[in-house]
């Protein structure tokens, strides 16, 4: 991003989380081999790679969202800070894991009820029953999520009337209304168009002094402009890893370089 | 060479042309074929109509509506006649209504735990166990109330009844079950996988996530499972004739014996009425009672299917 | 931000445990609904054994309704169902496959066709005994046919109509477009598409249909009742086929009868211990029948669900 400012050095930033030696298993398939990844705290982090090279399969990994079909198994760990817990261990409890990351999916998956009652789903799922706080809640995600001003005037009509991009942020806000440590992003805009892909972008970078980010996308030129790191996998491997500007410009691996340039994938 | 080849194409185009006619011909006659047959669904319909009313209207001229639905006897066949179908309706309305009792919740939590909670391999050994439960006949589940449910509650309820309401519509919730657990699970497996992630995703358990989203994204079509138990309590008719008696009785008390709608035209169609009689006409006011009761049903799961239809 | 202090976790993780033990609960719950069902079931199948198996030698099967409980049999009750299901099937297979065909095929988006679905939605609901009403106003006096077998089955093949109709296009909606559209490439037409794409393929699902609706009129009770069938009958219709000319006679058609269901509730509502028994009996067949037609139809479908592969 800033490229002009010299860049601090990447051993003495904060991390919000790092993967370690992680393996990942869809049954027999191996899907993700072997991955050491940093996730440096309050900035974005964008995953890139051709389709099957296992962003997605990675990004999952963070808020178990493995553990809802069987045969999958993990290996390794994803050191969680600032507790220093590993969020595959057999200890840590799932749901105590989504409680703390949020996530935004592919395509929009607004639940069949209100706008309002979207957005209170996390608190009401955390046994909140104080009107006056879901309230202010719910205002103030939707406000981090820029969409306070379109919809305060019909908070309780149904979510599925909003347009695609509407719904994309109302999903934002949900996500941002349980005050997650890390908000992770699978290739948001992918069912959007130009104009709505923007105004998502504006909101991550406003977002990104607030919360960690990890965005997963297939839109390079997305992941120049909204990511302070980026990281390209290929096949289940991790190739590389670094500044994005870096990654970008002077890639070091001669098979980000044919991606990046567009020679391949 | 040219002739004959100009020759050739006009006979093959003439060929062509009467063959595309044959074609035409019998390509339509099939198509009115195929649409009478599903015109029979209409004409069944308007048959079922017009039998009721016809019969219904005779029956009408000679009692007139207003006892048909205030009196507070049914004794068609004694000389003294009343009419007040309020007797049978009381009957059928309390079978029903503990027939729903059992099936409503027996029948969600159990689509809800196959459908949210089960793994797979549980899911396929219960699905085809419960279908196999909607098979057996009724008649067959009217037996088992009458000679085995019956004398078990009598162990408890000192003084119960040989014929009741009670272990009439307790069985009648049991065979309703495997029809809501069915239709509900249906439409829940129906309700996309990217809802549920993201409800899980917020820290949902799966009660949470079941009961908050999945269950109001299924909505309409569990709706219209519980209508289709309404109507199939309402309508059921061999465990009731043989399990609750055919004795017209003013109750809802479920201890009691008492004839539903459908038991009772079952003893007249039983009896031997002459054709045409006061009697024989009453089976068809209670029926077209009946009908409109279904019908109404019916039409509001019809409604609600549509207005609440799932966009996902 | 939040930041996750000691207290702020501990809550967190009780109110997890609180949705846990709920959600166990719950789990329990659903598994004590399916093991009543299932335990009911196996009462009612114990209890109609334990009453009804000493009944069932070869005699029951060969003899007719009796006084005497000990020498009554379900010949005539088997005999008659057997016929009743013939002419069900013979007339409800050819007229709700061609209505199902004609709904997904043919069928234009216009009002007649809103109206013939409607009716089909609407009489899946209708109870089972207005059908037999039905029949008694039209059939029996109407048409004059009385309470034959013939009635009889056109009674019950109007109430499993719908069955099949629906299973009809269910199977041929699982047919996809594209082979559709590549036998019009070819300039096929519609009855031919129909007759050699879209009917061989949903074959096995429009037949899992067919079956259910056979084993659920097989049951049915009501109706039969209702148009009056004979409930004591010493007697088989005449043999569709004979020695002298013209061979074949259709008078078993137009002969009394009487059917499994009808025996049972006759026995049922007898006040002798023996009755019962032959009401177990009879019920022990009835019920091995249709489920044994129940689960060649799941069987049928599992295996079509397996060989699917479009």
């Amino acid at each position: 991003m800033s490229s002009k400012l010299p860049k601090p050095d990447l051993a003495t930033l904060p991390k919000k989380a790092e993967a370690r030696d992680l393996n990942f298993f869809y049954g027999q398939f191996q899907a993700l081999k072997n991955i050491n990844l940093p996730i440096h705290d309050r900035r974005v982090t964008a995953l890139i790679g051709p389709s099957g090279c296992g962003k997605s399969t990675f990004l999952r990994c963070f808020n178990r969202m493995h553990d809802l079909y069987r045969g999958n198994r993990y290996e390794g760990e994803i050191r969680f800070h600032p507790d220093n817990i590993n969020l595959l261990g057999a200890d840590i409890d799932p749901i105590e894991v989504r409680m703390r990351l949020s996530m935004v999916f592919q395509k929009p998956n607004p639940f069949p009820k209100s706008i309002y009652e979207n957005v209170a789903y996390g608190l009401r799922v955390r046994g909140v029953k104080k009107r006056s706080i879901i309230d202010e809640k719910v205002e103030e995600a939707l406000t981090g999520a820029a969409l306070w001003n379109e919809v305060k005037d019909r908070l309780h009509e149904q979510a599925n009337n909003l347009s695609g991009g509407q719904q994309q942020r109302m999903c934002i806000a949900r996500a941002l209304a349980s005050d997650p440590e890390l908000l992770l992003f699978d290739e948001p805009t992918s069912a959007l168009d130009p104009i709505a892909t923007a105004s998502i972008e504006d909101l991550i970078h406003q977002l990104k002094d607030k919360v960690t980010i990890l965005i997963v996308t297939h839109n390079m030129q997305q992941a120049a402009r909204v990511s302070d790191f980026t990281a390209y996998m290929y096949l289940g491997d991790l190739i590389e890893f670094g500044w994005t500007d870096d990654v970008f410009f002077s890639p070091t691996n001669k098979q980000t370089e044919d991606y990046i340039t567009g020679r391949f994938g | 060479m040219s002739s004959t080849a100009a020759a050739n194409t006009a006979e093959s185009a003439g060929n062509r042309m009467r063959y595309r006619a044959n074609r035409h011909v019998k390509e339509r006659v099939i198509e009115l074929v195929l649409m009478l047959s599903a015109l029979v669904a209409v004409f069944t319909t308007l048959g079922i109509v017009y039998v009721l009313v016809k019969e219904s209207l005779v029956f009408f001229r000679a009692v007139p509506l207003w006892d048909f639905l205030s009196d507070s006897q049914w004794t068609p066949l004694f000389t003294d006649a009343h009419f007040g179908i309020g007797v049978l309706l009381s009957g059928t309305l309390t079978s029903s209504a503990i027939a729903l009792a059992v099936a409503i919740p027996l029948g969600t939590v159990i689509a809800v735990y196959l459908s949210e909670f089960a793994s797979d391999r549980v899911r396929e050994i219960w699905k085809p166990v419960l279908e196999l439960l909607a098979g057996v006949p009724t008649i067959v589940f009217g037996y088992f109330a009458l000679f085995f449910v019956t004398p078990l509650l009598q162990r408890f309820i000192p003084g119960l009844p040989g014929f009741n309401l009670l272990s009439a519509g307790l069985v009648m919730g049991v065979m309703i079950v495997p029809y809501i657990s069915s239709i509900s699970e249906d439409a829940m497996r129906a309700v996309p996988m990217a809802l549920r992630e993201g409800s899980y995703a917020m820290g949902a358990t799966r009660l949470q996530t079941a009961l908050r989203v999945v269950v109001p994204a299924a909505f309409s079509g569990i709706a219209a499972a519980y209508i289709l138990g309404i109507s199939r309590a309402v309508g059921e008719t061999m465990i009731v004739a043989v399990a609750a008696g055919m004795q017209p009785n003013l109750t809802l008390d479920p201890t009691q014996p008492a004839a539903t709608i459908t038991a009772y035209i079952v003893q007249v169609a039983k009896g031997d009425l002459p054709h045409g009689s006061l009697g024989y006409q009453t089976i068809f006011a209670a029926g077209l009672t009946l009908f409109m009761v279904t019908l109404i049903f019916n039409l509001l799961g019809f409604w609600l299917r549509r207005r609440y239809r799932e966009v996902y | 931000m939040k930041t996750l202090t000691a207290p702020v976790r501990e809550q967190m993780r009780a109110s997890i445990a609180a949705q846990k033990r709920r959600e166990l609960l719950f789990s329990a719950m659903g598994f004590a609904a399916l093991f009543l069902m299932f335990v009911t079931f196996v009462a009612l199948f114990i209890d109609m054994i334990g009453s009804g198996f000493d009944r069932l030698n070869l005699d029951f099967f060969t003899h007719f309704a009796s006084r005497r409980a000990e020498q009554a049999g379900i010949l005539a009750a088997w005999v008659g169902s057997f016929t009743v299901m013939l002419v069900t099937a013979f007339v409800a297979v050819p007229i709700g496959v061609g209505a199902g065909i004609y709904l997904e095929e043919y069928a234009p988006a216009n009002k007649l066709t809103a109206i013939i679905e409607i009716n089909i939605n609407n009489l899946a609901g209708v109870p089972s005994i207005v059908y037999g009403l039905l029949a008694l106003g039209m059939f029996v006096h109407t048409l004059g046919l009385g309470a034959s077998v013939l009635t009889a089955g056109l009674t019950l093949a109007l109430l499993i109509l719908p069955i099949v109709i629906v299973s009809t296009r269910e199977a041929i909606r699982s047919i996809p477009g594209m082979i559709r559209e590549a036998a019009y490439a070819l300039g096929a037409t519609r009855w031919q598409v129909v007759r050699h794409h879209v009917l061989p393929y949903s074959l096995p699902g429009i037949l899992t249909g067919v079956i259910i609706g056979l084993s659920r009129a097989i049951g049915e009770t009501a109706p039969i009742v209702t148009i009056g069938a004979v409930t004591f009958i010493a007697f088989l219709p005449e043999s569709p086929i004979s020695g002298s000319p013209p061979f074949v006679s259709f008078d078993w058609l137009m002969s009394p009868f009487t059917a499994m269901p009808i025996q049972i509730f006759n026995w049922t509502s007898r006040p002798e211990a023996a009755f019962q028994q032959n009401a177990s009996a009879a019920a022990l067949v009835l019920v091995a029948m249709t489920l044994m037609m129940n689960a060649l139809a799941i069987w049928l479908r599992f295996r079509l669900r397996r060989n699917l592969k479009w």
